[in-house]
């Protein structure tokens, strides 16, 4: 389990993340939602230690995060920010196995080529794991992407706007891993996503940010609610229940 | 391309190498060697094509490992401000201890070319605007402003001509006992090899990094002292040599990509074939007489340079 608790964090006196606590379900979704500038990406990577905290805790698994060596937290938690304009030459497949870089620092062993294998088939980039990164469309890449994400084969994973420049069709196929991950996995899946119908119909709890506070956490039935999307949207917002899908309708 | 095809190019190469020059020694003399001739190989053309292959194969790498620290591929020793810097320090080493040994006046230089890199690192770090060509623009500007604090003083001094000689690299001065420095780098290019994994995930951004458990500011501090030390190596024992640190680890990036694992060793072999290439042109194409080394590999990398910004834009 992921417990926070009361973090904080500024940037030249303004204050972009305060007294945030919330604890983080195993093996469920957890999706963090809010208008722009809400936090929620700070406390992602605060979470996942990209960027220092001023004060609070992150306990992972009861233990301090500030307590586990680098090495050993790249075995619990991996994240993954933004990742639409990294620039560098490798092949899917060479990609992949640099997930098993915490394990192995680089000298795979047969074990590990297991791990990038199934990462490699469970993303379903078999056909196309000797491409380079660059030769695939955005879609593509984001697979690739979490398909490193997998081989690092850790008990949390953490996203910053995976659907961002995506597709419909992409984004309902990386929606539907990241829950595969979760129900068949057991993966701890926790990320900051943008639209609300993706994360009513995709997530199991829900954490609505707004201007560095929590606003509403808890499981998304009760979060997707007129009253509760007004009070962080600023925004009427209809509910209406599609195919037990709540789906919040707010283009007008 | 297939490394067996690089290490057999060099083996040739190096070959021809030794026997290009104004004594004429054929590869039969080998047989029956007069001691003369003996005295020549050993004297010149011996270390003369081990400068060439190390100073090719050192400065192929420290492009490419700063290529990938910076994650810009058009950054190299020689376009940000590292080898300026180098220069600075040699000049003020010379200034200010002109008794002092070579060894001392070398570590007084490797101090201002690592300094140098980090400043231009830190540069990069302000840099919001992170465009591809603007990168090495900045690097570029920064060594020049080295470049003009060092000419001030080399003027003041009266050491002009010394600066000179470090701009342009020179094999033809190469002689035994005056080449021997070179040899610091073998070590710098093993530990490049044992680092080229990390090197790779620090090339993937910090954030990727950190998410891999690298320890990235140790592992980017490090590479930049590989990189310093060995630019102020060469900077000592031939010169300063353009282009190659910036179009070797490109050509083979187009074709192996960027796991230093993998690109590390054709890497290493493009550039020391590459030298040698320039260097037997150099001293042929006006036999007896040389072109500058820096001369030949100037015209000939700025073309492929050319040729690799033409095909970047055609291809974002």
């Amino acid at each position: 389990m992921v417990e926070v608790k009361s973090l904080f964090k500024k940037y030249n006196n303004k204050t972009v993340v305060e007294d945030v606590s919330i604890e983080i379900t195993k093996g469920k979704i957890t999706s963090f939602i809010g208008p722009n500038g809400a936090g929620k990406s700070t406390v992602l990577s605060m979470i996942s230690r990209l960027i220092t905290k001023d004060s609070g805790e992150v306990l992972i698994d009861g233990k301090d995060m500030g307590k586990f060596n680098s090495n050993e937290l790249a075995k619990k938690i991996a994240i993954l920010k933004q990742a639409n304009h990294i620039n560098i030459r490798l092949t899917i497949r060479e990609l992949v196995a640099f997930g098993r870089f915490p394990y192995s620092q680089g000298k795979l062993t047969k074990e590990d080529w297991k791990y990038v294998d199934e990462a490699i088939e469970y993303m379903e980039l078999a056909s196309m794991q000797d491409k380079f990164l660059d030769q695939l469309s955005g879609g593509q890449q984001q697979r690739a992407f979490i398909a490193m994400v997998i081989a690092q084969n850790t008990e949390y994973v953490l996203l910053d706007e995976p659907l961002n420049n995506l597709d419909m069709k992409h984004s309902v196929q990386i929606m539907k891993v990241l829950r595969r991950l979760a129900d068949e996995l057991g993966k701890t899946v926790i990320i900051v996503i943008h639209d609300i119908n993706f994360a009513s119909c995709y997530s199991d709890y829900i954490v609505a940010l707004k201007d560095g506070k929590v606003i509403q956490n808890g499981p998304t039935e009760q979060v997707i609610n007129s009253n509760v999307l007004k009070e962080i949207y600023d925004m009427d917002i209809e509910i209406q229940n599609i195919n037990d899908n709540k789906i919040c309708v707010y283009f007008t | 391309m297939k490394i067996r095809y690089l290490v057999m190019a060099l083996i040739v190469l190096s070959f021809t190498s030794l026997f290009i020059g104004v004594k004429d020694i054929t590869p039969l003399d080998l047989l029956d060697l007069s001691d003369d001739k003996v005295q020549i190989m050993l004297q010149s053309r011996f270390p003369r094509m081990v400068t060439i292959v190390i100073a090719g194969v050192v400065m192929s790498i420290s492009g490419l490992i700063m290529q990938q620290l910076s994650r810009n591929k058009f950054v190299s020793p020689t376009t940000a401000g590292t080898m300026d810097s180098a220069r600075l320090g040699l000049l003020l080493a010379i200034i200010i201890f002109p008794s002092a040994a070579l060894i001392e006046k070398m570590a007084f230089a490797f101090i201002f070319a690592l300094a140098g890199t980090f400043l231009f690192m830190k540069i990069l770090d302000q840099v919001k605007y992170k465009d591809t060509i603007f990168i090495p623009l900045v690097g570029l500007m920064f060594g020049n402003i080295v470049g003009s604090i060092s000419t001030f003083f080399a003027y003041k001094y009266d050491l002009i001509q010394s600066l000179n000689t470090w701009m342009n690299g020179d094999f033809s001065m190469i002689m035994s006992g005056r080449y021997e420095l070179i040899y610091i780098s073998i070590p710098l290019v093993i530990l490049a090899y044992f680092f080229a994994n990390k090197f790779t995930v620090a090339g993937m951004g910090e954030e990727f990094a950190i998410n891999l458990g690298l320890n990235y500011k140790f592992v980017v501090n490090f590479g930049l002292v590989i990189v310093a030390l060995s630019s102020t190596v060469v900077l000592l024992t031939v010169g300063t040599i353009p282009f190659i640190g910036l179009i070797v680890p490109n050509i083979v990036s187009l074709y192996l990509g960027d796991n230093l694992k993998k690109s590390l060793s054709h890497t290493a072999l493009l550039g020391a074939v590459f030298l040698l290439i320039c260097d037997i042109l150099g001293r042929i194409i006006i036999y007896p007489f040389e072109i500058p080394i820096g001369l030949v590999v100037g015209v000939i990398g700025s073309a492929v340079f050319i040729y690799l910004i033409m095909r970047r834009k055609a291809y974002e």
